[in-house]
């Protein structure tokens, strides 16, 4: 019993970190007033580079040292595809919502040719054998019975998203600058005429959360597949906006909803293991997240309430 | 006019972008691109294909703009269009009926499935607040699941386990005269609703009151409410139409195409290839019938791309991407078009 309970929780956060990065990442932009549609487009970047570079670094001797520079590059490569969307939308003042869809779909096919293009024609990059993440375990708390084992002994990237959400609250709420971008979400031309540079801010808003979302494919494939192909990101960031939506677009709520829907991947596995479980339909698991996000928008559970100026282009010009 | 020309100014420009990745990646662009449109246009069978190709993205096509001349953004036209592949195949199966009723019957479950999910995402918007971008993608995903688990409850075929069962032979849209004029190609009636549907699309947004209803509410809800059109009720019924040209792509596939449906692990690219279909179309029903059949070409053509030059498929994908880049940010070539037409 308890061993699977302990195996549940260490597959709900392995499965929620990704989750965390890209809807942090979300709080980012939709803060700043531009719709995270995008996120998907991000984390499919970041994965496709992080697994190419990981390979490469890989056959250069980094050994598992390669698992880190790969993660970075994977938060660099989904921050340059969020550089695109943010000159469309901020800078050029396209329809956000269909930038950010344009930005998903250039995601995906660039990625898988770049891919073909990298590794002779095969449509997904070598396996990593090294350089990906190993657990590491706390110090005293991995003696805690259950928790230790499966939540204090875990993947690097697991606690640095852990602490990304601290680092991201304090920002946000506790700074001028975490001020500044949330009144260019809230009101840009208010804003404006306060002095703050609008857009500047929300190529910054845009930016981050292009990194961070990077970041969490790159957690992907250095944790869970080991490899890209077009099936390693599918659908992890429309969850992640759903996470932010369900988290009332604050870090800290981002990150608990990101739990919750990890627990949805948990439980999934959970099924499969467990042999007197093996009766819930699968599919009604898989879309109870969506239903949630779903009953919470409509205000069925408690009123969320988006940043006011979210989706709106500010043109300095119209007033 | 000048929105054509827009729309090819846009398309040559994606074509462009298209030809630069491929040239990055070693291939040759001129050959890629001699292969992908020159052997479709050349073959019957290969233009019959590509017509079928397209079938789906007219009527998703159709979908997205209608919702978007109510003000509306469908990005759900793919779970719709799931959902009314689902019912399709449930009444194609599990129903008898004499051949034309039986198919018709089927394409109205279809109709009505999208027109539902659509009419949802419609509710929870006017009613309840929720913009409708964030709820059609959470309904797309609830879509997917709930189809693949009514197919895995009541439809599975049980030596395949992946699919449903074949839809009754009175239940098909295929059309042996359409098939033979195309040496064989897989296409059938279901070609010939997409059509009916951008005509019956032009008639109920030009020449109906309802359209002008719709169309008023999306320029101007304010004004809309002024003139006694209801806001709330428009935006249901812009989404419940939007749903049911969506759902009626389902059945063209699963009734004209595949005549079964298959648990997917992801929900059908039609879908969302008809937000571009939409885009560069710029919603009229022309521009919709020609964008959805150069997306037609492109997705059908990406294969003798492949194997004639060597370039992945996926530089088609690219190219789309750029085509509707491009599209985004039209009115920065816009202006462009506009001053050089004030010169000349």
């Amino acid at each position: 019993m308890f061993e699977a309970l302990g195996q549940f929780l260490a597959i709900t956060t392995v499965y929620a970190t990704p989750l965390i990065w890209a809807s942090l990442g979300g709080v980012f932009s939709e803060r700043s007033g531009v719709v995270g549609l995008a996120l998907e487009g991000y984390m499919i970047f970041g994965a496709f580079a992080a697994a190419s570079s990981a390979v490469v670094l890989e056959a250069s001797g980094w050994g598992a040292w390669g698992a880190w520079p790969a993660f970075f590059l994977g938060g660099v490569a989904g921050m340059l595809l969020a550089l695109l969307h943010a000159y469309a939308s901020v800078s050029l003042r396209a329809d956000q919502v269909v930038s950010g869809f344009v930005v998903n779909f250039l995601a995906f096919g660039l990625s898988v040719y770049l891919v073909k293009v990298f590794f002779h024609g095969a449509g997904q990059t070598d396996t990593l054998r090294q350089a990906v993440f190993g657990r590491w375990g706390i110090p005293l708390l991995e003696r805690i019975p259950v928790l230790g084992p499966s939540v204090f002994t875990t993947y690097p990237s697991t606690y640095l998203a852990f602490l990304a959400v601290l680092v991201a609250y304090l920002l946000l709420w506790h700074t001028p600058f975490g001020l500044h971008l949330r009144a260019a979400g809230e009101n840009a031309g208010a804003a404006a005429t306060a002095g703050l540079p609008v857009r500047r801010i929300r190529y910054v808003g845009v930016l981050v959360s292009g990194f961070l979302a990077g970041l969490g494919g790159a957690t992907v494939v250095l944790t869970t597949t080991g490899n890209f192909s077009h099936a390693t990101i599918s659908g992890q960031g429309f969850i992640a906006l759903a996470a932010m939506i369900f988290g009332k677009w604050h870090p800290v709520g981002a990150f608990l909803a990101s739990l919750f829907f990890g627990i949805g991947t948990g439980l999934k596995n959970l099924i499969q293991l467990t042999p007197w479980a093996r009766d819930i339909p699968l599919d009604a698991i898989l879309f109870f997240p969506y239903v949630l996000t779903l009953l919470v928008l409509a205000g069925f559970v408690g009123r969320a309430e988006a940043p006011r100026a979210l989706g709106q282009a500010y043109d300095p010009e119209v007033r | 006019m000048r929105e054509f020309l827009v729309s090819l100014i846009a398309l040559f420009l994606g074509l462009l972008v298209g030809a630069a990745v491929m040239l990055f990646g070693g291939y040759n662009p001129l050959e890629a691109y001699r292969a992908l449109f020159w052997s479709v246009l050349t073959s019957p069978y290969q233009l019959g294909e590509m017509l079928r190709e397209s079938t789906p993205l007219l009527l998703t096509g159709t979908s997205v703009a209608l919702a978007y001349r109510a003000g509306l953004f469908n990005i759900g036209a793919a779970g719709q269009m799931y959902l009314g592949g689902v019912a399709a195949a449930w009444v194609g199966i599990a129903w008898e009926l004499p051949p034309v009723l039986h198919a018709g019957l089927a394409v109205t479950a279809a109709a009505l499935a999208g027109a539902l999910w659509g009419a949802l995402a419609g509710y929870l918007k006017a009613w309840r607040g929720v913009h409708e971008v964030i709820s059609t993608i959470m309904l797309n995903w609830t879509a997917l699941y709930l189809g693949n688990g009514i197919i895995r409850a009541y439809l599975l075929d049980p030596s395949q386990r992946q699919r449903s069962q074949i839809v009754a032979a009175s239940a098909t849209l295929d059309s042996p005269t359409l098939a033979s004029l195309f040496g064989q190609a897989r296409l059938g009636y279901g070609f010939v609703l997409a059509l009916l549907a951008l005509v019956v699309y032009a008639v109920l947004l030009e020449r109906h009151t309802l359209g002008f209803a719709l169309r008023a509410s999306g320029l101007s809800p304010g004004a809309a409410r002024y003139a006694g059109i209801p806001p709330g009720r428009s935006v249901v019924l812009a989404m419940g139409l939007a749903g049911a040209f969506a759902g009626v792509a389902g059945a063209t596939e699963v009734l004209g195409v595949f005549h079964y449906m298959g648990i997917a692990a992801a929900l059908p690219n039609a879908g969302f290839d008809g937000i571009a279909v939409a885009l560069l179309g710029g919603n009229t029903a022309p521009g919709i019938f020609l964008a959805g059949l150069f997306f037609g070409l492109l997705n059908y053509g990406a294969g003798s791309m492949q194997f004639v030059a060597g370039v992945p498929l996926e530089a088609v994908r690219i190219v789309v991407a750029a085509v509707l880049f491009f599209v985004a940010v039209r009115h920065v070539f816009e202006r462009w078009v506009g001053v050089r037409r004030v010169a000349g």
